[in-house]
């Protein structure tokens, strides 16, 4: 297998690790958002999306091991490259002109990544050990409605939420054509379709999850 | 006394070659490893005989001043290379590509050299497409042919407006591939000022380190020189800025004959000067004249916009006089030319500059073709001039370019030193006394491909020459001989630059030594460079020091060189008494202004031999031409 | 042609040597609008020589923007603000009156300073040597038309093959990863008949060197595409990517 590790730690081989996992992640992300759309229909629907889930526990748990894998390789192997590039290039130029030559949302790939990774453990702290240990904080009850809503009233806590989708969004829209042409598949026919629907699923993606802490925060009229 | 011995071999001009190669001595395969060939500069003829020996097993190493072999000028040849491989079914042959570079090269050029170029430019197509240059290609996958100044078919091979560039990355990943390899070794940076020859033969070369600054030995077996030619001794010209003479000229005084040093060609479609601090004169490539047509107006000292003047007060010179060559009339004559009318005062805008307009080709055949064949020629003219040429005529004007003089070389390019070989522009065999178009490339790619692997090997088998240590004391004495004399470079610490000096002398070469010249001229320059020369050793400052990066000291060292060929140019072209190619000596012309030839008193090349400073003694080799009929070369 | 000069305020970077600390100095100078932006340099170098002072040094040599010399980064961007010209097709008409330009050498760890504006950028050469050729000896080759190439296929691999090894990529790119160079000659074979024999070979030993010099990894900015003089595509990266895991993942031809 020495052939394995050497390929995956080649430079192109780093590449190949960071669009596998991205594109694990995009995929996994249309499934989250899916699921969590049912907030928009009440607690009833979200609660019995949620009891829908129970029955598959034990296959949700693997996929969470594996998805976490899936995290931590794309986090470390994205931070290993970042370190190896700062390497590379240990010197700045006296005027930054990166914005004449590159995109702001391909430059800033390491930012919104670390936002998004804190916003991460923020969101398994709450959501994810409430649904799945502990329960609504002030009551322990598994009302994941409740929750939800008690979550998103903190402004606080639903203001990082919004910003982080939006940070999200840049980091997806980059990430995502970014991935097809380190897999190789870029050409003049397809490549802009590619580039379109990038853009399109960041948007769906921030748009999406941002909308639902906007919604408990201004507009839900539970409290 | 230098005995000139072209050794020609016996038999018809069309077995010559291949008589030859049979006659040659062979090394053994297993004994190739024991002989060190030193190949400097990795041009075309540099880079393509360096990787091609590497390849027969011979332990090479090659030299370039640049930071990578691939820097060398060929990159920046445009238009392309020619082959007699009839792809076009015009009638083309290995015997018309001889007849019609004898016949460009107006009757000043070795015959037994020129048929075999024209015979291995074949072989040159081949290995290049086998290599993956890229050339172009026609819509069923068969390589595609232009037509070139100078030819009646279509023969030239091209890569977009990059052959050069493509055909010397080839070399270059040839080169490339035997460095890695460990047959080649690779030596950046350095520059050769010293030429070692130790009991009548080469023996090795001493280099400046560009870096260090170190004074370097390198010993080796035989010595290739593939150095380019010296057009910069004009300062303006469309060579690049470090192309310099230094190399062959250091060789020439250490005994090898220089050739037709006179013989410089000016290329018609340049770009005109903008100003006092312009560096090189920018070339559009010569096929461009293959669509675009030439003209001036008829009128003296016309500043009307180019397009305000209508087609009846233009005058296309080009077809007027040479009808059936029109616009593709030979480099010589179309430069001549333009000059002609400029200093009639009819150059555009009444400026030394001449119109080269697409629209008729643009109508015909739509902007789109034209942009597909020329477009990034279009680009460079618009970058540098701000100007449209899709919309407005371009302007051109004539630049010095190519120089066909060099140092002398037998049919086996081997020079009048044993063991010190001279390939590509750096010798002075193929042309005469003009080159035709996309036939520098031909020539470089065949000496260092297909010529001089089978010439060194005959050298080295034959003469068994041995190999001397850098400890040698001709190694010694030569390089301290150059510390010295960098020494002295930089403490003269006058008032003038470098640059300063060499603009002077650019300027007395363009006006006495440049498209024409007269014998009156020709003495003045002679004198003028000798006391040049004087100003520049008692009165040039060189800043920094030897050893260190030291551009400034680079550039002092080539002028040096450039001051004593200038000198040499002006003799030779005051003994040359006729017209010829690119010289052009004004006592000598037909009452049309055509060049006058001098056949019975001139058939012969002269190459010089340095006897001391400012002295040279003229060898003659005579040239006979038993194939191509000496005839007044004639493109009306 | 301009009569007209500009004035303008130099910042060039001045390093003494490899190991040495650089810093700006300031210049004045005044210029034709005609004058390209090393000619501007060769003037003032002119009088620095005049006043007994040691020229800026910086490369150049075709000055035509195909030999890949020259390589300057200004105001930030290497070649300058226009695009898909080399630094010595820079003209000054592209500049203001009363401008400040900083003049920079490329910035790499791969390719380290060496004086003033000159860099080292061997480890293109390192990269070729490693595999950017078709491996076939002088003499002994089929002819020339033996094997038919669509049209289109040959001006792709011309597209990728006017390359001018100038290292802008490098340069522009903020990881300093020589992936567009290293593809453009990847892609130049890999589309081509004569390639295909060492193709795969190919790719991995060019991007093994590649990585072992420290140039960066790709993260697809594209800012080399964007600043490259000849405009190569980064296309030519996702190419050779492909390449590099087929040639990774597929078994030993000799075992098949």
């Amino acid at each position: 297998m020495g052939w394995l590790s050497e390929s995956l730690n080649s430079s192109i081989g780093k590449k190949f690790v960071m669009a596998v996992t991205g594109i694990c992640l995009i995929l996994f992300l249309i499934v989250h958002l899916a699921g969590n759309l049912t907030l928009f229909a009440g607690a009833e629907a979200f609660n019995a999306y949620v009891h829908t889930l129970e029955p598959f526990k034990p296959i949700i748990r693997v996929i969470e091991v594996i998805l976490a894998l899936v995290f931590v390789f794309h986090i470390v192997n994205g931070v290993r490259l970042w370190i190896a590039n700062r390497q590379a290039r240990p010197e700045r130029y006296a005027v930054n002109a990166a914005s004449k030559n590159s995109s702001y949302f391909s430059r800033t790939m390491l930012s919104t990544g670390s936002i998004v990774f804190i916003f991460l453990i923020l969101h398994l702290s709450s959501f994810w050990a409430t649904f799945n240990f502990q329960g609504h904080p002030e009551t322990g009850e598994f009302e994941f409605f409740e929750i939800v809503v008690y979550f998103f009233s903190m402004p606080w806590y639903a203001v990082f939420y919004i910003i982080a989708m939006v940070l999200l969004g840049f980091h997806l829209n980059h990430g995502f054509q970014s991935a097809f042409q380190t897999f190789g598949w870029n050409n003049s026919k397809y490549f802009p379709v590619i580039e379109k629907i990038g853009q399109i699923y960041s948007v769906v993606m921030a748009v999406g999850f941002g909308s639902m802490p906007v919604y408990f925060l201004f507009f839900y009229g539970g409290n | 006394m230098v005995k000139l011995d072209s050794r020609i071999p016996e038999g018809h001009i069309s077995e010559k070659w291949t008589n030859h190669k049979f006659n040659m001595k062979l090394v053994n395969p297993a004994n190739k490893r024991k002989f060190d060939v030193i190949v400097v500069g990795t041009g075309l003829a540099g880079a393509s005989a360096a990787a091609s020996l590497g390849e027969l097993g011979y332990n090479v190493k090659a030299f370039t001043y640049h930071d990578s072999a691939r820097r060398a000028h060929s990159i920046a040849a445009q238009g392309g290379i020619n082959a007699a491989k009839n792809y076009q079914n015009d009638g083309d042959s290995i015997y018309r590509l001889f007849y019609d570079t004898v016949k460009g090269g107006d009757f000043r050029a070795r015959e037994a050299n020129v048929y075999r170029l024209a015979e291995v430019s074949n072989n040159i197509i081949d290995q290049c497409v086998a290599q993956g240059v890229p050339f172009a290609r026609e819509y069923g996958g068969l390589l595609d042919n232009r037509s070139f100044g100078g030819a009646q078919v279509s023969r030239t091979f091209y890569a977009r407006g990059q052959t050069g560039q493509q055909l010397l990355l080839g070399a270059y990943s040839a080169l490339s591939r035997q460095v890695g390899l460990g047959k080649v070794e690779m030596y950046t940076r350095k520059e050769m000022i010293g030429l070692v020859v130790e009991g009548g033969i080469a023996r090795g070369i001493i280099c400046r380190d560009l870096v260090t600054g170190e004074i370097e030995k390198y010993s080796a077996h035989a010595v290739l020189l593939c150095t380019g030619g010296y057009s910069n001794v004009f300062f303006l010209s469309t060579n690049a800025m470090n192309c310099n003479v230094t190399a062959a000229w250091r060789a020439h005084k250490k005994g090898a004959l220089f050739a037709n040093p006179c013989f410089t060609q000016i290329h018609p479609t340049c770009l005109p000067l903008h100003g006092e601090s312009q560096s090189k004169l920018a070339l559009m490539s010569e096929s461009l004249r293959n669509d675009g047509r030439i003209w001036v107006s008829k009128t003296k000292g016309d500043k009307r916009e180019p397009n305000d003047i209508p087609e009846g007060e233009r005058d296309y010179y080009l077809e007027r006089k040479y009808p059936s060559f029109g616009n593709l009339s030979p480099r010589d004559i179309s430069s001549r030319s333009a000059k002609e009318v400029a200093d009639e005062g009819r150059g555009a805008k009444g400026k030394e500059a001449v119109y080269l307009d697409f629209s008729d080709a643009i109508n015909r055949l739509g902007e789109h073709v034209i942009r597909e064949k020329y477009g990034n020629l279009f680009d460079i003219y618009e970058t540098i001039t701000g100007e449209n040429p899709y919309k407005v005529p371009m302007q051109i004007y004539p630049a010095p370019h190519y120089t066909m003089g060099g140092l002398w070389v037998d049919y086996n390019l081997q020079s009048t030193i044993p063991g010190l070989f001279v390939l590509g522009e750096a010798n002075f065999s193929d042309h005469g006394a003009n080159r035709l178009g996309a036939s520098a490339l031909m020539q470089g790619l065949a000496d260092g491909y297909f010529v001089a692997p089978y010439t060194v090997g005959n050298y080295l088998a034959g003469d068994k020459p041995d190999m001397l240590s850098t400890d040698h004391a001709a190694f010694e004495d030569e390089a301290k001989e150059l510390e010295d004399y960098t020494k002295k470079l930089l403490s003269i610490n006058g008032k003038q630059t470098v640059d300063d000096i060499h603009k002077k002398l650019g300027r007395i070469m363009w006006n006495k030594v440049g498209m024409g010249r007269n014998e009156k001229g020709l003495k003045e320059a002679m004198e003028e460079i000798r006391d040049l020369k004087q100003e520049f050793w008692n009165d040039v400052k060189v800043v920094g020091n030897d050893k260190d990066i030291n551009q400034n000291l680079e550039r002092a060292g080539r002028l040096a060189d450039y001051l004593e060929l200038g000198e040499l140019m002006a003799l030779d072209a005051l003994e040359r008494n006729e017209s010829c190619g690119g010289h052009f000596r004004e006592e000598y012309q037909t009452e049309e202004g055509e060049a006058l030839r001098d056949d019975e008193n001139y058939t012969h090349v002269s190459a010089w031999a340095f006897s001391g400073e400012s002295h040279w003694d003229m060898h003659k080799e005579e040239l006979e031409f038993e194939y191509v009929k000496l005839a007044t070369r004639s493109y009306k | 042609m301009a009569d007209t000069t500009l004035k303008l305020k130099l910042k060039i970077w001045r390093q003494p040597g490899p190991k040495a600390a650089g810093s700006f100095v300031d210049y004045d100078v005044e210029v034709s609008p005609d004058a390209s932006i090393l000619e501007m340099i060769d003037e003032l170098n002119n009088s620095l020589e005049q006043e007994g002072k040691e020229p800026i040094v910086f490369e150049s040599d075709c000055r035509e923007g195909i030999c890949g010399t020259c390589g300057l980064v200004i105001n930030g961007q290497p070649h300058g603000p226009v695009p898909k010209i080399a630094t010595c097709q820079l003209h000054m008409r592209q500049f203001n009156d009363g401008d400040t330009v900083y003049i920079e050498p490329y910035r790499a760890k791969a390719f380290p300073v060496m004086k003033d504006l000159t860099v080292d950028r061997s480890g293109f050469d390192k990269i070729m040597y490693a595999g950017g050729f078709v491996s076939v000896n002088t003499g002994g080759v089929p002819d020339a038309n033996a094997i038919p190439i669509p049209k289109e296929v040959a001006a792709r691999s011309m597209d990728a093959a006017e390359c001018i090894g100038c290292g802008a990529c490098v340069a522009a790119c903020k990881n300093a990863s020589a992936m567009l160079f290293t593809s453009a000659k990847v892609t130049q074979f890999a589309v081509l008949p004569q390639g295909q024999p060492e193709r795969y070979e190919r790719v991995q030993k060019m991007v093994a060197v590649m990585d072992e010099l420290g140039f960066g990894a790709c993260t697809n900015t594209y800012a080399c595409e964007a600043e490259c003089p000849k405009g190569i595509s980064v296309k030519n990266i996702a190419q050779m990517n492909r390449d590099f895991f087929v040639s990774k993942l597929s078994g030993s031809k000799q075992e098949a």
